[in-house]
């Protein structure tokens, strides 16, 4: 690739103490973040994601490698000289100042003329619709209004990279589809490279170009929203990720065995299949890869039914069946019934 | 049933004793709040309302020089004491924890611990020395004195004051090209301003107050209000020394309705 990366991090490592106190944050991780991308940090809390962030934001220094925002090594720069701002969680807005004044701090400090300031502190704030609050004290916004000026204040210094560290974790779930709209437009108005950091994996496939999935201070995958969920390279990323049955499998002459003896055709490597709960479909106990099943439970959820099955060797799966029009599948507890696999929908993994 | 909780309110005679408690509190202030008003000599005898002890106390050279030097003794050592204060609340929370902290901070309100008559002995012995080495005999001492024992007056609401403060705030700052002295004067300072004010009007109150230390330090004809009421009182009292008292007390009843709405305002 001719263009640079937008951040680019050399073997990261990020240790927390010391001796046998320390905490291993961050261990060997390698990533390389477009111009222009929206790109999710995607993990459960503990696993590294926000420390990720705050190393690149220069908050924290990396116990070891190298952090590059385009092209240029800031790995030892303090944040105040990184081409980079930060959207906290917390919005972390100046509690003293009005939200002109929050929006056009950073332009202050660089010592912008006064009409620069105002000029894209008005731009600023009409980008984020909060032109009639400009003379307020931030304590008189509520959550959302907060959240825009924490956005407009990031990025009316027009940053190489804008890092979000989970923005909307403190709205409501209504306010946060909205805000979650709102930041794919900013970001595709604005053009500028997004890192934001999340453990709603919903948040993540929404709104991404990427998503760099993590876990226990390590990198599992990286890859876009699409190869994450068909395409989970491991447990983690495919439990992670939306909902999965995983069972053991022996490579067999015409593709994979399961425990039961069926044989099922699947792609990737490893010695674990996954299939997600709507890939799977009843069939005609004659067909090429039929499965029996038990019914053992099943749960209405109004789109659709989660038919929990019991295969012939007692391993479990989750089946997510399509509501007919009628309303009715047909299936009764402790019946018997065949399904099978939706072709290329089954992956091995590996652990 | 509903389970009452226990409230002390309906302990009998509650009321009575927090009625006494008040009374023993108050009725001597009022008393001589009142008799300031005496239009006679005494200050026992009511012979009718006047101003005239305040008139008095008002065109007494001797008052005036005395509430001069205290108010002057007061805004130097409340200044100094809170600047050092300020500092001292700086480095000991702005920074990750550190060996020998109660240490720091043991040593920061020492003032508050070893009693007054023990330091003004010692400040008289040191001050001594100190004026027969240089010669110099001005009101620097009692300044000097006065701005140490505050310190940890002022230092307490400037220290709860940045410890409820949000640190994200100076990261932010930071995130947002300020250095970091422009994170000090335009997020911290401001922030920061209620609590050194508060400490400030404490550390004012403190040394406008003070008699043992003054008494011990100061040198022929510094008399400090406190002081020279003191000294009046081995002569006549009139009701002039409540006059003065009952200034002195409404000057307090300001700074600390203040100090109050300073530090309340911070929820």
């Amino acid at each position: 690739m001719t263009e640079r990366a937008a951040v680019t991090a050399e073997s990261v490592y990020k240790v927390f103490g010391q001796g046998a106190h320390a905490v291993h944050a961050l261990e060997n991780v390698s990533l390389s973040i477009q111009q222009g991308e929206f790109f999710t940090l995607l993990g459960p809390s503990g696993c590294g994601k926000t420390t990720l962030l705050r190393l690149i934001a220069g908050f924290e220094m990396p116990s070891g490698g190298h952090i590059l925002l385009d092209g240029q090594d800031v790995t030892d720069l303090p944040p105040n000289k990184r081409p980079v701002n930060t959207v906290f969680q917390s919005y972390a807005l100046f509690p003293h100042l009005s939200v002109r004044q929050n929006v056009g701090f950073a332009l202050k400090m660089q010592g912008r003329p006064k009409a620069e300031i105002d000029g894209r502190t008005e731009q600023m704030m009409a980008l984020v619709k909060l032109e009639s609050m400009a003379d307020r004290k931030v304590a008189q916004l509520s959550g959302g209004q907060q959240q825009r000026v924490a956005l407009a204040r990031a990025l009316a210094p027009q940053p190489k990279v804008l890092l979000l560290d989970e923005p909307l974790s403190a709205l409501d779930l209504k306010l946060r589809k909205e805000m979650q709209v709102e930041l794919k437009r900013l970001q595709t108005e604005t053009g500028i490279t997004f890192v934001f950091v999340t453990h709603d994996q919903e948040e993540a496939l929404t709104m991404s170009d990427r998503i760099g999935v993590m876990s226990a201070g390590k990198l599992q995958q990286v890859a876009s929203p699409r190869d994450i969920y068909t395409a989970p390279v491991n447990r983690f990323v495919a439990n992670f990720i939306g909902e999965t049955n995983l069972l053991p499998v022996t490579a067999a002459k015409g593709g994979y065995q399961l425990g039961c003896g069926v044989i099922v055709s699947a792609d990737g490597n490893g010695s674990t299949l996954s299939i997600r709960p709507e890939q799977i479909r009843v069939a005609d106990s004659k067909a090429k890869g039929a499965i029996e099943a038990r019914v053992t439970n099943l749960v209405y959820f109004g789109t659709d039914v989660h038919a929990h099955l019991e295969l012939g060797d007692g391993a479990k799966m989750v089946a997510r069946l399509p509501l007919p029009p009628g309303g009715d599948t047909g299936l009764m507890r402790g019946s018997n019934i065949c399904v099978d696999f939706v072709p290329g929908a089954a992956r091995l993994i590996g652990e | 049933m509903a389970e009452r909780n226990f409230e002390v309110s309906r302990l009998p005679g509650f009321a009575t004793t927090a009625i006494i408690v008040f009374i023993i509190l108050y009725l001597p202030i009022i008393t001589l709040m009142v008799y300031s008003f005496n239009g006679g000599a005494s200050i026992a005898l009511w012979e009718g309302f006047s101003l005239r002890w305040y008139e008095i106390a008002w065109n007494n050279d001797a008052v005036k020089s005395a509430t001069m030097r205290s108010l002057t003794i007061a805004a130097a050592a409340s200044v100094i004491s809170t600047v050092l204060a300020s500092m001292a609340a700086l480095g000991t929370t702005r920074r990750d924890k550190f060996k020998g902290q109660t240490v720091i901070y043991v040593l920061i309100n020492q003032p508050l611990m070893v009693p007054e008559i023990v330091t003004a002995v010692a400040l008289l012995i040191f001050f001594a020395a100190v004026k027969v080495a240089t010669g110099y005999q001005g009101l620097g001492y009692l300044i000097a004195a006065h701005s140490a024992f505050c310190i940890p007056f002022a230092y307490l609401p400037i220290r709860a004051r940045l410890e409820g403060m949000d640190l994200t705030l100076e990261v932010a700052a930071s995130d947002l090209y300020a250095s970091s002295w422009q994170t000090f004067t335009n997020v911290t300072l401001p922030l920061l301003m209620p609590g050194v004010l508060a400490g400030a009007m404490l550390a004012f109150v403190i040394s406008l107050d003070d008699v043992i230390i003054t008494e011990f330090v100061k040198s022929g004809g510094q008399d400090t209000l406190p002081t020279y009421m003191l000294g009046q009182l081995r002569r006549a009292i009139t009701p002039e020394v409540n006059a003065i008292s009952t200034a002195l007390l409404g000057l307090t009843v300001v700074m600390l309705t203040a100090f109050f709405l300073l530090t309340r305002k911070k929820n």
